[in-house]
């Protein structure tokens, strides 16, 4: 059975068989847009800063401080923080040091699946240029050219105060209204795509992970 | 015991180079021919039952890959290193997976980073770790890991690796230009 030919308005879903291309739907993301009203808009962000879900999607070693995070010590929940296991559920995406090419296509899928509004943070020196991977022939060194990042943190592997304290921030910033990083995976889906499918070579999923 | 057993493997087996590193490992090396026979003879009759792992290294300059056969024995607590030498070209090895069912697992991992055929070997074509990997085998020391990671994945401007050492001396005398005399 012969899809439609590609047109910009739909995906093209080349990674699937012909009888897969029926069960996932096709049509291309949409940005999210602001309220009109600027303080109504203003009021959704205090209420999204305020109500973080952390996806626990361990990736490398700095993901190891994410766990005491939780716990009595660091205690995230006091600043509204919790985790989730699924990602429809989540809305921040913590990216937890070295992404090797097989994890960047589970943190994509994932990613896609998160419901807006949504967020990531790096953490580490992997994402952000590599770290001490940077020559690595299987982890990638710029997790920006594959999915839209709001927030680094520098450290290797940076402490769980470090943590804390980028989580207030992104709680700053989600505020201010500055962290428009879905929006901006979406504008520029087509390039984003193209970046992922350069390194992810056996594209076996829909183009969007609706 | 363990002596006894070595001069059998010599007299029936023909293995060379017996190594004892104490006070649990013994290694020694057999030929490619007579490995998978040796390894069985060594589980059904003296007491290694148990596989602790398939290892390889690369021995570019010889031309060879040397595959390491980890077994334990759970009475003696004794570990035997079976060393089997193979060529690198058209790598190929006899497969074990009838002896020990994880050693498919271990086989499948050494055809992706060694390319090294274990022909009969279950589901050894499936991708283990590297999905869609399209280069040469990432283990192999001819395999240029730098230049591939640059290549596919990019590096990004301004960063920089520091020498800790150098780096330090800087930090430390920055007066002398580094110079700590
Ligand atoms: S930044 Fe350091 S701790 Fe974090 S993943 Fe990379 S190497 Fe590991």
């Amino acid at each position: 059975m012969k899809k439609t030919p590609s047109t910009l308005s739909t995906l093209e879903n080349a990674g699937l068989s012909a009888e897969d291309q029926l069960l996932f739907s096709n049509a291309r993301p949409r940005p999210y847009e602001p309220y009109p009203i600027k303080a109504i808009e203003d009021f959704a962000n205090w209420a999204r800063a305020n109500s973080l879900w952390i996806l626990a999607f361990g990736t490398g070693c700095c993901s190891i401080e994410l766990r005491p995070l939780m716990t009595a010590r660091f205690d995230a929940s006091r600043f509204g923080v919790a985790g989730r296991p699924t990602p429809r559920q989540s809305s921040v995406f913590i990216i937890g040091g070295y992404v090797s090419v097989k994890t960047l296509k589970r943190i994509v899928r994932s990613y896609e699946q998160m419901q807006g509004p949504k967020f990531i943070i790096a953490l580490g020196s992997c994402p952000a240029n590599g770290g001490m991977y940077f020559d690595s022939y299987n982890t990638i060194n710029q997790f920006d050219l594959y999915l839209p990042v709001d927030l680094y943190v520098t450290g290797c592997m940076p402490r769980p105060e470090a943590l804390l304290g980028a989580i207030l921030e992104l709680q700053d910033d989600i505020k201010a209204g500055k962290c428009d990083g879905a929006n901006r995976y979406i504008e520029h889906f087509d390039e984003y795509k193209a970046n992922q499918k350069k390194v992810i070579k056996d594209w076996n999923m829909p183009d969007y992970n609706w | 015991m363990m002596s006894e057993l070595l001069d059998r493997l010599v007299r029936d087996f023909g293995v060379t180079d017996i190594t004892e590193r104490p006070p649990a490992i013994t290694t020694l090396k057999v030929s490619k021919e007579n490995g998978e026979r040796l390894i069985r003879e060594l589980r059904d009759r003296e007491g290694f039952t148990h596989l602790n792992f398939i290892a390889c290294t690369d021995w570019i300059e010889d031309g060879i890959f040397r595959l390491i056969y980890m077994l334990h024995n759970y009475d003696s607590k004794q570990n035997l290193g079976v060393h089997i030498d193979i060529k690198r070209d058209h790598a190929e090895m006899t497969s074990i997976h009838t002896l020990w069912a994880q050693a498919w697992t271990y086989q499948r991992e050494l055809r992706e980073m060694y390319g090294i055929h274990f022909p009969g070997s279950p589901r050894l074509e499936e991708d283990f770790c590297l999905e869609g990997w399209d280069a040469m085998p990432p283990m192999r020391r001819d395999f240029d890991t730098a230049k591939y990671s640059a290549e596919r994945f990019g590096h990004r401007e301004g960063r920089v690796s520091l020498v800790p050492r150098d780096h330090m001396k800087v930090q430390l005398y920055p007066n002398r230009g580094g110079d700590e005399s």
